[in-house]
């Protein structure tokens, strides 16, 4: 009788010590999602609090048509759009930061060792500040009365304030600014991984130093790219604070929309489904980079993506 | 064997196996027993994945075997936990306890035994006079070398005076110069503790010079027991004559009659090992060692010379017989005018060859 | 990058990578500066600067309900970082020994608060609570907390776990110490370095959420960020600049110790 090679070693403990974390989670992750699910199929409290316990697809059929008083469905995209919007607003972020961090990544890498763990922990700092002072920190920047607008009439450049506030662009850059170093980060790891003799060998081939970026080092970090791209669209696309704070009526993303079911609209199970959906589109997400990163790997640039993660 | 010394442990048809990552099975041990005498050296050795490390985790606990016993003093201990046996180990990491310093190492055992503080003060004391480590107790195991903490792992298993003392593969990480010291203070501390040692190593030079008893392992088997001088002069099989030591390995042509060595001619009566096994259908390889096989050069000779190389003051010679090749091994003194290509005739001294089971 | 020394460094610097590198730390920092700046701001208009002044600090400290929402921040994150640690701790030991199925649904489950956007997690678990008629507010909060807290406590657990020699264990057992001492003498005091970095992670996380304090701070369980963006949603006084600054100074002192501390025990 063979056992597994696994099986009890002296004094390492067993997996049931494990046990009582996952009863927990399972109480307070799984069991929420779990419920949300549930309550995409329930029908709308009277009072608005909660929930009415009886089964209908309601919430789904909100997604796509408004019932008129007169109970005429019409197509309504309202809410395509904000997810349209909501996927069209991470992507762009998530490649302003991806151009922002491949420069100070790749330049924090190629500096003695001595000082990359710190200038690592310089980055990593503002990730552990409130996300919400730092998506406040731009409602004074981009200020009508704010230092940008103060700096640029000061020199004489505009004589009115430019209205930065309140629009796509001053949520974009607040995404950007909260999501940054989650790309800086991941490719970061990528670049110290990278043997800077390959990059030597080919400067002695004759290869001049953007080609060099371009076709030895970039390739070789792009495990961190994929990793920093995912760490940056899926947090993005559940965004509350930056578009309530920065975007003004105008810049509701999924998460503005799903919180205002479950505030002043009172519609739960329109917000759990609205939920379901983002769910669905993350997953959706996550299993197409997981296809993208397992290409990478086959193509063999020498990293795995979890072991960046 | 030793029948008359009392008996440390015995090893009575131990098995194990593992389950391997493709969902096979592998067999480790195969029905393994083993006398250990009380007092004595004994090493385990082998090539890797032999089932020698097996064997000694499972004397030390750290493994239960499939079937089989294992005695300490005459008292079963494969059902006794790790913890409660009085077999201790030196590991071939050393496993030193990185946040404790080496007194505080050596203590722990103590300590798990409930000795009281003073005892436990005095054989810390004590064991680190006995691997010339006095003075060392405050320091921190990373702050010392390989052989440092080699020592400090003695230290640690031999402060709690086990019944055994188990050592796996201790000597692999250190260098050429710090083992062969090693291996000379490892024999002086069993002499002077009188503990029992098992020392597990793929190193039969090392398994030569400290072993009182040499146990030789082969997937999962133990193919031969015995004091080292016999196990080199008496391999049983062609696997031990070929591990310890070098061997020629050379078939004998099937058929009743005398034993006639393919390609060379029949074996002289002489040339026979005086307790060598008789050649049966399933037993015709003889191993001769090439120390005791002469070339000499002769311009009408049978064979054909590969390779003739002067080595430290030896030239080995490597000679075509049959399906076979012959390596000799002989003071470059006299070996007169051999080189690549020559001709020559193989001649073997006198009691040299001997049956081995293939 | 690895490299021998004494290789031309200059080939290390790819154009313009510095000067963007520069831009980048300071696009990182400067928002940051700007908050701290004014909360000096003597001006009530919070973004044209008039004069030094700590008047909206003394004001910020002397507000009742500021400090009933340090209060209530403060135990929320210290409850939530002892609890997520020990789950924590058990988590890590017992994924080390998980066959891989067990360990890969583990892991999903253990970072999906991570990976689920957080507005999700916090209605879903303000569902929760409704649903099982369990109370809004410090209580609730606290719950919610200690369930994302666990991957950010668990990593670097984790990974001290890891860069021990497992024979260390065998050894223990091997010298007489069973189960228990083993766990009290030599697996904790080894992870103790990576238990105090989680719990140094888990109480910076705890104290800067948002989204899941807001759904579930019911009447009483205002905290800190909560209130903060009570003010700036209603009106921005220069009293959330002086408070977020003292936010910003607790989570960065709090992070480098964390920082000192990994280095020290190197």
């Amino acid at each position: 009788m063979a056992r597994q090679r696994t099986q009890a070693r002296a004094g390492q403990g067993s997996w049931l010590a494990g046990l009582p974390g996952l009863a927990y989670l399972v109480a307070l992750v799984l069991a929420p999602l779990v419920i949300i699910l549930i309550f995409s199929f329930l029908s709308r409290a009277k009072l608005g609090v909660g929930v009415r316990w009886e089964f209908t697809v309601q919430p789904y059929v909100e997604l796509f048509y408004t019932e008129s008083l007169s109970g005429e469905r019409a197509f309504d995209p309202t809410y395509l759009q904000i997810f349209f919007n909501s996927v069209l607003y991470s992507l762009i972020t998530a490649v302003v930061c991806l151009v922002l961090s491949i420069p100070i990544a790749l330049w924090i890498a190629t500096r003695p060792p001595k000082w990359r763990t710190l200038l690592v922990f310089l980055v990593t700092i503002p990730f552990w500040t409130s996300l919400l002072i730092r998506t406040y920190a731009f409602v004074i920047i981009l200020n009508d009365n704010g230092p940008i607008n103060g700096a640029l009439g000061g020199l004489g450049i505009i004589s009115e304030p430019i209205s930065m506030l309140y629009t796509p662009f001053a949520t974009i850059v607040g995404l950007v600014y909260s999501f940054l170093p989650f790309m800086i980060l991941p490719i970061y790891a990528s670049a110290e991984r990278f043997d800077f003799r390959l990059a030597e060998a080919a400067y002695d081939l004759g290869a001049a130093k953007l080609t060099v970026l371009r076709r030895i080092v970039l390739p070789a970090v792009r495990p961190g790219v994929i990793a920093g791209f995912i760490l940056v669209f899926i947090p993005a696309l559940g965004s509350y604070l930056a578009p309530e704070l920065l975007g003004g009526g105008k810049t509701s993303m999924i998460a503005n929309v799903i919180a205002a079911q479950f505030g002043a609209s009172r519609n739960w199970p329109f917000g759990a489904a609205l939920s379901v959906m983002v769910l669905v589109i993350v997953m959706l997400a996550l299993v197409i980079f997981a296809v993208i990163a397992k290409r990478t790997s086959r193509r063999g640039s020498g990293q795995s993506l979890e072991s960046l993660l | 064997m030793t029948a008359n010394k009392p008996l440390a442990l015995q090893v009575r048809g131990v098995s194990k196996s593992f389950a391997t990552p493709e969902g096979g099975e592998v067999r480790a041990l195969d029905n393994v027993s083993l006398d250990v005498a009380e007092g004595s050296f004994t090493v385990l050795l082998g090539p890797s994945g032999c089932g020698k490390t097996t064997l000694l985790r499972c004397i030390a606990g750290l493994e239960s075997p499939d079937g089989g016993e294992i005695l300490l003093q005459d008292q079963r201990i494969d059902t006794v936990p790790v913890w409660k046996r009085r077999v201790n180990t030196v590991f071939q990491s050393y496993a030193l306890f990185p946040h404790m310093t080496v007194a505080q190492n050596i203590a722990f055992g103590l300590q798990m035994d409930k000795l009281p503080k003073s005892e436990i003060t005095r054989k810390v004391e004590q064991s680190l006079d006995l691997v010339k480590l006095s003075g060392l107790g405050g320091r921190r195991p990373q702050q010392l070398s390989g052989g440092q903490q080699q020592r400090v792992a003695l230290a640690r298993a031999l402060a709690k005076e086990p019944e055994v003392l188990l050592l796996d593969e201790p000597l692999s990480a250190l260098d050429l110069k710090l083992r062969r010291g090693m291996q000379l203070e490892l024999k002086r501390l069993q002499q002077e503790t009188h503990i029992t040692f098992i020392l597990v190593t793929h190193d039969q030079d090392e398994a030569m010079s400290m072993g009182d008893q040499v146990a030789v392992f082969n997937e999962g088997r133990i193919v031969q027991v015995g004091a080292p001088r016999d196990v080199y002069l008496r391999p049983s099989t062609s696997f031990v004559a070929d591990f310890i030591g070098e061997a020629n390995l050379v078939p004998l042509t099937e058929g009743s009659g005398p034993a006639v060595i393919a390609g060379w001619g029949p074996v002289p009566t002489a040339a026979w090992a005086g307790d060598s096994p008789e050649p049966a259908p399933g037993r015709m390889t003889i191993a001769v060692r090439p120390e005791d096989v002469t070339i000499s050069a002769d311009p009408s000779g049978r064979f054909e010379v590969i390779d003739a190389t002067f080595i430290g003051g030896d030239l080995h010679t490597v000679v075509q017989v049959g399906d076979t090749t012959l390596a000799s091994r002989q003071p470059a003194a006299t070996a007169h005018a051999l080189a690549t290509g020559g001709r020559c005739e193989i001649a073997f001294r006198d009691g040299s060859l001997r049956v081995v089971e293939a | 990058m690895t490299s021998p020394r004494g290789t031309g460094t200059s080939l290390k610097n790819f154009p313009l990578f510095g000067p963007i590198a520069a831009v980048v730390f300071g696009f990182l920092y400067i928002p940051l500066i700007f908050v701290v700046g004014y909360s000096f701001n003597s001006n009530r208009v919070v973004t044209v600067w008039k004069g030094f002044s700590l008047e909206w600090y003394a004001d910020v400290l002397g507000n009742d309900d500021i400090q009933r929402a340090v209060i209530n921040s403060l135990r929320v994150a210290s409850i939530s970082t002892v609890l997520s640690v020990i789950f924590a701790t058990g988590l890590a030991i017992g994924l080390l020994r998980m066959a891989r199925a067990g360990s890969t649904i583990a892991w999903s489950l253990i970072m999906a608060p991570l990976v689920i956007p957080e507005i999700v997690f916090a209605i879903g678990t303000l569902a929760l609570f409704v649903q099982i008629r369990f109370p809004l507010g410090v209580d609730a909060i606290t719950l919610a907390h200690t369930a994302f807290c666990i991957p950010f406590a668990l990593l670097p657990i984790r990974a001290r776990l890891r860069s021990v020699d497992l024979s260390v264990y065998e050894a223990a057992a091997d010298l007489g110490a069973n189960e228990w001492v083993i766990f009290r003498r030599i697996t904790l005091p080894l992870l103790a370095p990576g238990i105090v970095a989680g719990a140094l992670l888990a109480f910076i996380i705890s104290l800067d959420d948002f989204i899941v304090s807001y759904f579930l701070a019911g009447a009483g369980g205002t905290t800190l960020p909560v209130y903060i963006f009570g003010m700036i949603r209603n009106a921005i006084t220069p009293g959330v600049n002086a408070l977020s600054t003292l936010l910003l100074l607790v989570s960065i002192l709090i992070v480098t110790v964390s920082y000192i501390i990994a280095r020290r025990k190197r």
